[in-house]
């Protein structure tokens, strides 16, 4: 038997929390992957909800593009909320 | 010697216990089911298609396990013994397992197990779902917690039968031959032996006969989505499960489940 499409996981630990990325399984189609999913991410009773994305559906940055992508955002410190001092008499903020 | 003869060629029948052995009785063949299934499913670790399959079996095979564990203990709480679950499990000889055929054949092919799980697992969803009205309290609650494990084996097998059917011609025929290979072990499923029907008269078990029309039209409605057939009635099947009569396989079985446990008494991890 072929391995079947590769899916990505994401399983949110309990309500009020966001799914999380937990790893990648291969399955024939998105029913099983959600199904093997349970099986093998949710076993210790780690979810409430599990997500599953077809790999090739996924478009990710690369590797290659991380000085371009990222390193710009590095020496804008003004961008943190930190970075402004609040007046004393401000109130609510 | 004159008269009655009609003794010859058949077993002595078993005296049929009541009250709390008859309990005991029911709960030992309905661990033994789910024990022996656990042990067959355990089998297939490392050896299924995809490895995320080896942990669907290998879960399924520790749902049951749990069941079994569950109702040996129950059993030997009430039969008079003082057993715990790991004597019933481990000590005692084929003839005392009161399993049916169908869950100690030989591990076959992926979709001979599928075919196996899609019935064994819409079986065990009717009776348990039934027995949650069990007049015996910790049977009841056995059968709640694992009416939904079931639910899961169920929707499991029925997941794979359908894409092994409607998949490739390979898949499709040997979907098709499992069906086929498993079938001479399902009357054994809804037989009414001695213990179920004592059982089920006394409101603690169920009558295997009541589960088998939900049961067929659940899986018959399946196979055909699957664009399979589901087969004719056979020439011959399986019986005696229920009074300790087993296959030859079984005692292969039991050697290598038991083996470790009767090496070395008591042990402990």
């Amino acid at each position: 038997m072929s391995e079947g499409a590769l899916y990505e996981v994401f399983v949110r630990p309990k309500r009020g929390l966001s799914h999380v990325h937990v790893g990648s399984l291969h399955a024939p189609d998105a029913t099983m992957a959600l199904r093997n999913a349970r099986d093998l991410y949710t076993r210790r009773q780690e979810g409430v909800s599990v997500w599953v994305v077809a790999a090739d559906d996924i478009t990710a940055s690369s590797p290659d593009e991380k000085d371009s992508f990222f390193d710009p955002a590095a020496d804008k410190v003004y961008r943190h909320p930190t970075f402004y001092d609040v007046p004393e008499d401000v109130e609510y903020l | 010697m004159s008269g009655d003869v009609t003794w010859v060629g058949k077993a002595p029948e078993s005296v049929v216990p009541e009250g709390d052995s008859l309990v005991a009785a029911y709960c030992l063949q309905l661990g033994d089911d789910a024990l022996i299934y656990a042990q067959r499913l355990g089998e297939w670790i490392s050896r299924a298609p995809q490895i995320e399959e080896d942990m669907a079996l290998g879960n399924i095979g520790l749902d049951l396990l749990g069941q079994a564990r569950a109702l040996l203990t129950r059993s030997g709480e009430l039969d008079g013994t003082g057993r715990g679950e790991d004597d019933l499990a481990y000590f005692r000889d084929e003839r005392e397992f009161r399993c049916v055929h169908l869950v100690q054949q030989p591990r076959g092919d992926f979709a001979f197990e599928m075919a196996r799980m899609v019935w064994f697992a819409a079986y065990q969803r009717e009776l348990y779902a039934a027995l949650t009205g069990s007049s015996d309290p910790v049977l009841a609650a056995i059968a709640a917690k694992a009416v939904k494990e079931v639910d899961y084996h169920r929707d499991h097998a029925e997941q794979w039968v359908l894409r092994l059917g409607d998949g490739t011609q390979e898949s499709h025929e040997r979907m098709q031959a499992a069906l086929e290979v498993v079938l001479p072990y399902l009357a054994e499923l809804f037989d009414d032996d001695a213990v179920s029907s004592a059982a089920a008269e006394a409101g603690i078990g169920v009558l295997p006969s009541s589960l088998h029309d939900a049961v067929v039209a659940r899986v018959a409605a399946l196979v055909e989505r699957a664009t399979l057939t589901l087969p004719d009635d056979s020439r011959w099947r399986s019986r005696g499960g229920r009074r300790g009569v087993h296959d030859q396989c079984m005692g292969y079985l039991l050697a290598e489940m038991q083996h470790i446990a009767r090496s070395h008494p008591g042990a402990t991890w």
